[in-house]
C-alpha cells in the first residue's frame, strides 16, 4: 500500500509540475465553459421555458456545466497517454517495477487535479454572474471531491478507449463522438423530469448524471439533489472501481 | 560487482528457450534460443522484421511470449516479471525523457519508480548525472537538451537502480558521431565500473565492431550466426568486413526493410534528434 501511494504520487507529481509550467491547455479549456454560461445560459434564461424549481436556469446549469468541462478535459486525456505511447514513455514506465495500478491511478488523480482548475474558473463565473453558491468549507471540499471523482472517471474510460484506438487519429474520432452524446443525455442543461422516456433511461445509466447530481445539490445555493448523494457518491466510486480494474489489464497492452 | 546483483552468477544474464512470438498468420519470433554470459555488451543485429524489436518487448517484460521461456538473471520473464523488472534498465528507441521537465526531474520520476529511498535517491541521482557528463545542465529543461543529451540521460535513468541487464533498442540512432562516440564511452564504463551486461540492438556495423564484445544476428525470428565481431568476420575470410558478415546472415535483401511502422518510428526518432 505504501509503495502503490508513493509511485502513484510519483507520477502525479510530474503531471503537476507539466501543468504548472505550461497551463495553456487549461486557459483553453476555459474558454468554453464562458460561452456556456455566458451566452447560453444567460439567453436560455430569458425564455423560461425551461422549470427548475426554485433555482434561475443559469444557477441550474452551473453544476451540468462544472461537469461538462470536466468531461471534456478528461475524455481526452487518452491523447496525451497516446502520445506517451508514441514517445515511448508507456514503455519505459511498463519496464520498470512500478504496479501498474499505481500507473494508471497516479494518471486518474493528476486528471482530478486538473478538474479543480476547471471548477475554479466555473466557480469564478458563476460568482461574477451573480450566481449563489454555496462557499462553507466542507461544501467546498464535498465539491471537491466529486470533481476528483468525475474527472477520473472519464480520464479512466479516455485511457481505456486509448488503449484500444492506440492511434490518435481514430481517437480523435471517438472522443468527439462519446462527449457530446453523453453531455446531451444528462441532466447539464434540462432536469430529468422533462426528458422524454427513453432519454431518461440512458440518462440513468450515463455516470454524468450522478456526478452533476451531487454537484447541483451541493455548489448552487437551494439546487436539488434528486438521487441523494450516498446513491451519487456510491454509483461514481462503483464505476470509477470498474473502469480502473478495466485500464489496469488493458494498459500493458499499449507498450506491445 | 556493485550492481544489483543476480541470485546466480554462475547462470546466463540472458537465457531463452525456443522463444516464440506470433502476431495472427505471421511468426515474428521463431523458436528462438539465445544464451548471453554476464558482462557482455552483446548486439543483436539484423534487419528490420527480423524479430529484433519483438525479442526486446518480451524479453524486457512488455510482451508475452506465445510460446517458449526466458530468463533475465535468473528470473523467469512469465512466472515473475516483477523481478524480472527490478533487475533490468531499458531504454526504448525512440527518445522516452519527457521534455517538459528537467534531467533531474525525469531521473526523480524513475528513482521513486524504483522505489529507491529518499536519501539513496539523492545520491544515485547525482550520481548518475556526473557518470554521464550532465551534472551541468541538470536544472534545464530536456528540450533544450541535445540529442546525444537525452541519450546520456536516458541511460542515467536507466542504471539508477543498478540494474544487472541494460536493454538499449538503438541508442545511437539518428546522433552525430561525437555524440555516438560519447555513448559508447559511457557504455563501456558501465560495464567496467557496475560489471553490467547490456544487450543493444542495431543497424550500425561500426557499433557492432566497436563496442560490441559479441554480436547475434537474427533472420526471420531466428538467430542465424552468434560470435564475436572478428570471429564473424574471419569466418569469410581475410578481407571481409561486417558488412559483408550482415549481407552474408542477415537473409534476403530484396524481401527486407521492415514494415512501414517500423521505418516510420525510426524516421521520426532520428528527425526528433535533429
Amino acid at each position: 500500500m505504501k509503495r502503490f501511494i508513493l509511485e502513484s504520487a510519483a507520477i502525479v507529481q510530474v503531471e503537476l509540475i507539466k501543468l504548472i509550467r505550461d497551463p495553456t491547455e487549461l486557459i483553453s479549456r476555459a474558454v468554453q465553459p464562458v460561452l456556456w454560461l455566458v451566452i447560453f445560459g444567460q439567453v436560455l434564461a430569458q425564455v423560461r421555458g425551461i422549470h427548475t424549481g426554485q433555482t434561475s436556469y443559469l444557477a441550474f446549469i452551473t453544476p451540468g456545466i462544472l461537469a461538462q468541462s470536466i468531461l471534456f478535459s478528461g475524455i481526452f486525456y487518452g491523447i496525451a497517454i497516446i502520445w506517451e505511447r508514441d514517445l515511448g514513455v508507456v514503455q519505459k514506465l511498463l519496464a520498470s517495477p512500478a504496479r501498474r495500478i499505481s500507473l494508471v491511478f497516479g494518471k486518474a488523480v493528476a486528471a482530478g487535479f486538473r478538474g479543480i482548475v476547471q471548477a475554479v474558473v466555473i466557480y469564478i463565473i458563476a460568482l461574477i454572474m451573480h450566481v449563489s453558491v454555496r462557499l462553507d468549507p466542507l461544501v467546498i471540499i464535498a465539491v471537491l471531491g466529486s470533481v476528483m471523482l468525475g474527472s477520473g472517471i472519464f480520464a479512466t474510460f479516455s485511457l481505456i478507449i486509448a488503449c484500444i484506438v492506440k492511434t490518435r487519429e481514430r481517437f480523435m474520432g471517438i472522443g468527439q463522438l462519446l462527449t457530446m452524446p453523453m453531455f446531451f443525455s444528462s441532466n447539464a442543461i434540462y432536469p430529468l423530469e422533462i426528458m422524454p422516456g427513453w432519454l431518461r433511461v440512458l440518462a440513468q445509466i450515463n455516470p454524468l448524471t450522478y456526478l452533476i447530481d451531487a454537484l447541483r445539490g451541493l455548489v448552487i445555493t437551494g439546487g436539488e439533489n434528486i438521487y441523494g448523494y450516498s446513491v451519487d457518491f456510491g454509483v461514481m466510486l462503483g464505476v470509477f472501481l470498474v473502469l480502473l480494474l478495466i485500464a489496469v489489464r488493458l494498459y500493458p497492452t499499449l507498450a506491445e | 560487482m556493485n550492481t544489483n546483483a543476480p541470485h546466480n552468477p554462475d547462470k546466463f544474464a540472458i537465457k531463452t528457450l525456443k522463444l516464440t512470438r506470433k502476431f495472427g498468420n505471421l511468426t515474428a519470433v521463431d523458436h528462438l534460443e539465445l544464451q548471453v554470459p554476464y558482462h557482455e555488451i552483446f548486439g543483436l543485429l539484423g534487419s528490420n522484421g527480423a524479430g529484433k524489436s519483438t525479442l526486446i518487448k518480451m524479453l524486457t517484460t512488455l510482451l508475452t511470449p506465445t510460446s517458449g521461456s526466458a530468463e533475465i538473471g535468473g528470473f523467469d520473464i512469465i512466472k515473475s516479471p516483477g523481478e524480472v523488472r527490478r533487475h533490468i534498465g531499458y531504454v526504448p528507441q525512440m527518445l522516452s525523457a519527457d521534455g517538459a521537465l528537467t534531467g533531474y526531474e525525469n531521473l526523480l520520476l524513475l528513482a521513486r519508480l524504483y522505489g529507491l529511498k529518499r536519501t539513496e535517491r539523492s545520491i544515485r541521482i547525482d550520481d548518475a548525472l556526473n557518470f554521464m557528463g550532465l551534472t551541468d545542465s541538470a536544472h534545464n529543461l530536456v528540450k533544450t537538451y541535445s540529442g546525444g543529451m537525452v541519450r546520456r540521460l536516458e541511460l542515467a535513468q536507466a542504471m539508477l537502480h543498478r540494474p544487472a541487464i541494460l536493454f538499449l533498442d538503438e541508442p545511437t540512432i539518428g546522433l552525430d558521431p561525437l555524440a555516438r562516440h560519447m555513448v559508447w564511452d559511457r557504455l563501456l564504463l558501465l560495464r567496467r565500473e557496475y560489471g553490467m551486461t547490456v544487450l543493444i540492438t542495431t543497424h550500425d556495423m561500426e557499433e557492432a565492431e566497436v563496442l560490441c564484445s559479441k554480436l547475434a544476428i537474427l533472420l526471420a525470428g531466428q538467430i542465424s550466426v552468434v560470435g564475436t565481431p572478428a570471429e564473424l568476420r574471419a569466418g569469410l575470410g581475410k578481407d571481409a568486413t561486417m558488412d559483408d558478415v550482415f549481407a552474408q546472415y542477415a537473409g534476403d535483401l530484396a524481401h527486407s526493410g521492415g514494415s512501414f511502422s517500423d521505418v516510420a518510428q525510426t524516421r521520426r526518432t532520428a528527425q526528433r534528434l535533429g
